[in-house]
């Protein structure tokens, strides 16, 4: 080895140790999405080699020293056909395969634990239900459904985790999902993969994967004092919410407790879910997200909480299943409504949630 | 593939360029920068996108330097986002949209249809002009701080976040939009209406079928990118909030805006270099290309389909369902029509009489490269696997393949084809051949390692990275070096040949479009009288009746 210079030595000895053709399969939709990937690496290796013999073959067959006279062919109908419809046939198999794992990746099954993570220039924080939060990292369970709901709070952001084989874009001012089942504990790459300014190489970090019992250890060694939605509810009652939304049978405001996945009709008579991109908009833009039976008298408050704020209020809104613990949010306010919203905000709005909660 | 060959030179002693051409008409700097004439026009834009293009290209050095170690130690971040995103401006909308239409394209159609010149001369002649205007606005951004958006310019990084020369790139991308709007409707005007008597359209080269499909893609699609550009300073000056979602707008809205002209642009790119393909192939293998109107109507449905399949780039980004399955089906129909080329172009080989010249090896590199770009291709619209590989150095991979391994080798195929044409003289033969060998091996070297990145997650655009992916990055870098010799070579050679080249004779490839039956380099005029198209595109036994009969030009 000795005649070997000792840069190209260490070259290949890190090239031989530390080299992946690919990556690690942690999730459970991994196997399935390579399954396809699989599938597509071999049609499109009989493809090309089907070509690549037909132009070596012709090209010794007829060249100009063995064949010097061409026999001029217009084209073949039953050949064209052939290679029409081989690769079409082929290319509606990947069409529905992939179609079918898109549909995966995306619709998180109903006992999905939800956490919301925040893509902002150059970090990502993630906010565990618990009120654990951290940064540029992000713990699981191993062996369970884990929705992300994630948001940006500036440029788009992609949030990318290949070891799972799932992506997907953080975009400001919309919550999009994502879920996954990790199956292998360890530490996984996360990479922003959206092009997002100056440090988007360094918006980067880890996904740990834990077994239940270090997951539990983990939450309970990071928790903050309160949950996600018990700071929901300080804000509910600090941005005066409660003032309207009070669940009284006057209320101004809809009663928002159940509002949370339930079909809600709005003032232009739309039907409507209530779901977590509902709240937020509602919440942010009231004024174009009345329910019927409302005057739309509540105030923005885009530009006043920030998305972790709003990511709180809706969890707490979220969790609101009684009149009595809205009730109980009340008493802590102290503002009255109509120093705040009506005459003071010219458009004049009001919220979200709804009063005719149907379930 | 040493002694076997098609060439047919004059007898070199006695041959010489004919006095009277379109070079040799009027001399000096004016005559040039005021030309009519499609063919000083095409040259005018060689020159140009041949600077451009070695702009992009020190610009694609600069970022495989950075990329060989996992730190940004070349550079700053920041110098990289620019690195990157001017590379990829310059290179698309400098260089690979105007490369052969504007150039191989501007210089042939009219002769291949047998006319003196194109319908709208001056317009053609602005068109340069607004290239120029554009480029050297380009230019001046880029010297004056640069632009760090990415060619892609998302919103609401480009409209809010940046602080660098977004509003110059974006004019002189919109100018640049001009130049391709006109040389598309150009092109259209002069197709529809100034084909010589005979030539019918299924007696049109396919070189012409192509450029028509990808006129079709300019002139529709250009104004969309240039309206998303205006909104795109609106929002950055006058903060208009179509695109910011706390003024009610869309943030995605943009990408759909985007993507309508620049998905069916990748087709305004690839289309022309189809076009050369279809050319050379049948001329090496002395064949009629085989199945004309498939190949032919591919080109069309490209074309058309090609206007359907944007929001393929957007699967990632919450697009509903139905818009994902309405896309991705959308997305595999239009890889239909490349395969039936690839095939069309295979069987053009079956029973011919092959021999092996410069533009035939870049033929052959085309058909294998594109092969591998257009079935990557079929990953990135098969919705599921594009979850994982999306956004990733497997993306810039299958790009590449496409548009450097495809178009860029089939320019290279057709400036060799019609180097004799164009300039009366021969290029050096042996040494092509192996500019054409080292391109193919140092474009592999340097792309198909970023399949694998890709799938390892490799993000794109990224200054640094985790360790482990350096060995392939290390591969790619030093494969990038091979291919810039490679692309390095013909500037020299061509050169050269300009004074030291062969005498070419008109038809040295013994082929048969009516560009061939002319001298070389034509007349001003292209034609003495206007010819009368009587036989089929690629009719081998007319051209050798031609010779028999000594006759005059078609």
């Amino acid at each position: 080895m000795s005649h070997i210079s000792p840069v190209l030595w260490q070259f290949l000895v890190k090239w031989l140790t530390n080299f992946s053709l690919y990556p690690p399969q942690a999730s459970k939709i991994a196997p399935q999405m390579d399954a396809l990937y699989f599938f597509m690496v071999l049609v499109s290796l009989i493809g090309l080699t089907i070509v690549i013999l037909l132009v070596t073959a012709f090209s010794i067959m007829y060249r100009q020293k063995k064949h010097p006279i061409p026999v001029q062919i217009e084209g073949s109908t039953m050949l064209e056909a052939t290679w029409t419809i081989i690769p079409l046939g082929l290319f509606l198999i990947m069409f529905v395969w992939g179609a079918l794992i898109y549909f995966r990746v995306y619709t998180p099954p109903a006992n999905a634990m939800n956490i919301y993570v925040v893509g902002k220039q150059w970090m990502w924080k993630a906010e565990h239900p618990g009120g654990q939060h951290e940064i540029n990292s992000l713990h699981v369970p191993m062996g369970r459904a884990v929705q992300l709901t994630l948001i940006s709070q500036d440029v788009f952001h992609s949030f990318s985790i290949p070891a799972f084989r799932v992506k997907r874009e953080a975009i400001p001012g919309r919550y999009t999902t994502v879920w996954f089942e990790a199956t292998t504990p360890g530490t996984y790459h996360l990479f922003c993969t959206q092009y997002c300014g100056t440090d988007h190489s360094h918006m980067i970090g880890d996904i740990v994967v834990l077994t239940p019992d270090e997951y539990k250890r983990w939450l309970a060694g990071s928790t903050s004092g309160s949950s996600l939605a018990q700071n929901g509810e300080r804000l509910f009652s600090s941005l005066s919410c409660s003032a309207c939304h009070n669940a009284r049978p006057d209320a101004r405001g809809p009663n928002l407790a159940n509002v949370y996945g339930s079909k809600l009709t709005l003032a232009n008579g739309q039907a409507q879910l209530a779901d977590e991109g509902f709240i937020r908009d509602a919440i942010l833009n009231p004024s174009q997200h009345v329910t019927q039976g409302y005057a739309p008298i509540m105030p923005t408050y885009q530009g006043q909480i920030s998305e972790d704020g709003v990511i709180a209020l809706v969890e707490y809104i979220k969790q609101l299943n009684s009149d009595y613990r809205i009730q109980q949010t009340t008493t802590t306010t102290t503002l009255l409504p109509e120093s705040e919203g009506g005459k003071a905000t010219p458009a004049g709005q009001k919220p979200a949630g709804q009063g005719m909660v149907n379930q | 593939m040493s002694a076997a060959t098609i060439v047919s030179l004059p007898d070199q002693s006695t041959a010489r360029i004919p006095r009277m051409n379109f070079m040799s008409k009027e001399k000096g700097l004016l005559s040039w920068l005021l030309t009519g004439d499609h063919k000083r026009i095409a040259m005018l834009y060689l020159v140009s996108i041949t600077f451009f293009f070695f702009i992009g290209g020190a610009l694609a050095g600069l970022i495989r330097l950075e990329l060989l170690t996992p730190q940004s130690d070349l550079m700053a971040t920041d110098t990289y986002n620019k690195v990157f995103s001017m590379h990829g401006i310059i290179m698309i909308f400098f260089f690979l949209v105007p490369s052969v239409p504007a150039t191989i394209g501007n210089f042939l159609i009219p002769i291949m249809i047998g006319a003196k010149d194109l319908a709208l001369p001056k317009i053609n002649l602005l068109s340069w002009y607004l290239y120029m205007a554009a480029g050297m606005l380009g230019l001046y951004a880029m010297a004056t701080g640069g632009v760090d958006t990415g060619w892609t310019f998302t919103t609401p990084l480009s409209t809010h976040y940046l602080n660098t020369n977004v509003i110059t790139t974006g004019l002189a991308i919109f100018i640049a939009g001009f130049s391709s709007i006109f040389t598309g409707l150009n092109f259209i005007v002069t197709i529809h209406k100034m084909r010589c008597p005979g030539m019918t359209w299924f007696r049109l080269p396919l070189f012409v079928w192509s450029n028509y499909a990808a006129s079709i893609l300019m002139v529709l699609g250009t104004p969309v990118l240039a309206i998303t550009l205006v909104l795109v300073v609106l929002e950055r000056t006058a903060g208009i909030g179509v695109f910011d979602p706390a003024k009610g707008g869309d943030p995605l809205l943009f990408q759909h805006l985007f993507w309508f002209y620049s998905h069916p642009a990748v087709y305004i790119m690839i289309l022309p270099g189809m076009g050369v393909i279809s050319e050379t192939v049948s001329t090496f293998s002395r064949k009629r290309v085989f199945g004309y109107t498939a190949v032919a109507f591919s080109s069309v449905a490209i074309a058309v389909f090609g206007f359907f399949v944007w929001a393929h780039h957007m699967f990632i980004m919450g697009i509903s369902n139905y818009s994902m399955l309405v896309f991705s089906l959308l997305t595999m129909l239009v890889a239909v029509p490349s395969a039936i080329k690839i095939f069309n172009w295979a069987f053009t080989l079956y029973k011919g009489s092959i021999t092996f010249e410069t533009p035939m090896l870049y033929s052959f590199g085309f058909m294998g490269l594109f092969t591998i770009g257009g079935l990557t291709g079929v990953f990135l619209a098969s919705s599921g696997t594009d979850i994982h590989l999306t956004e990733t150095y497997f993306i810039v991979a299958h790009f590449h393949f496409v548009m450097v391994g495809g178009m860029l080798m089939a320019f290279l195929a057709g400036v060799h084809f019609w180097w004799p044409k164009m300039t009366g003289r021969m290029y050096p033969e042996k040494i092509s051949q192996l500019a054409a060998l080292v391109t193919f091996i140092g474009f592999n070297f340097t792309f198909f390692p970023q399949f694998i990145l890709g799938t390892l997650g490799m993000p794109r655009r990224y200054a640094t990275y985790p360790p482990e992916f350096q060995v392939l990055n290390v591969f790619s870098t030093a494969g990038a070096t091979i291919l810039g010799v490679g692309y390095l070579l013909p500037i020299l050679y061509l050169t050269w040949s300009l004074k030291y080249g062969e005498i070419a004779g008109d038809n040295p490839w013994r082929a048969t479009g009516l560009e061939w039956q002319i001298q070389s380099p034509p007349l001003t005029e292209n034609f003495p009288s206007i010819p009368i198209m009587d036989h089929e595109a690629y009719d081998y036994e007319w051209l050798e009746g031609q010779k028999e009969n000594v006759a005059s030009v078609g």
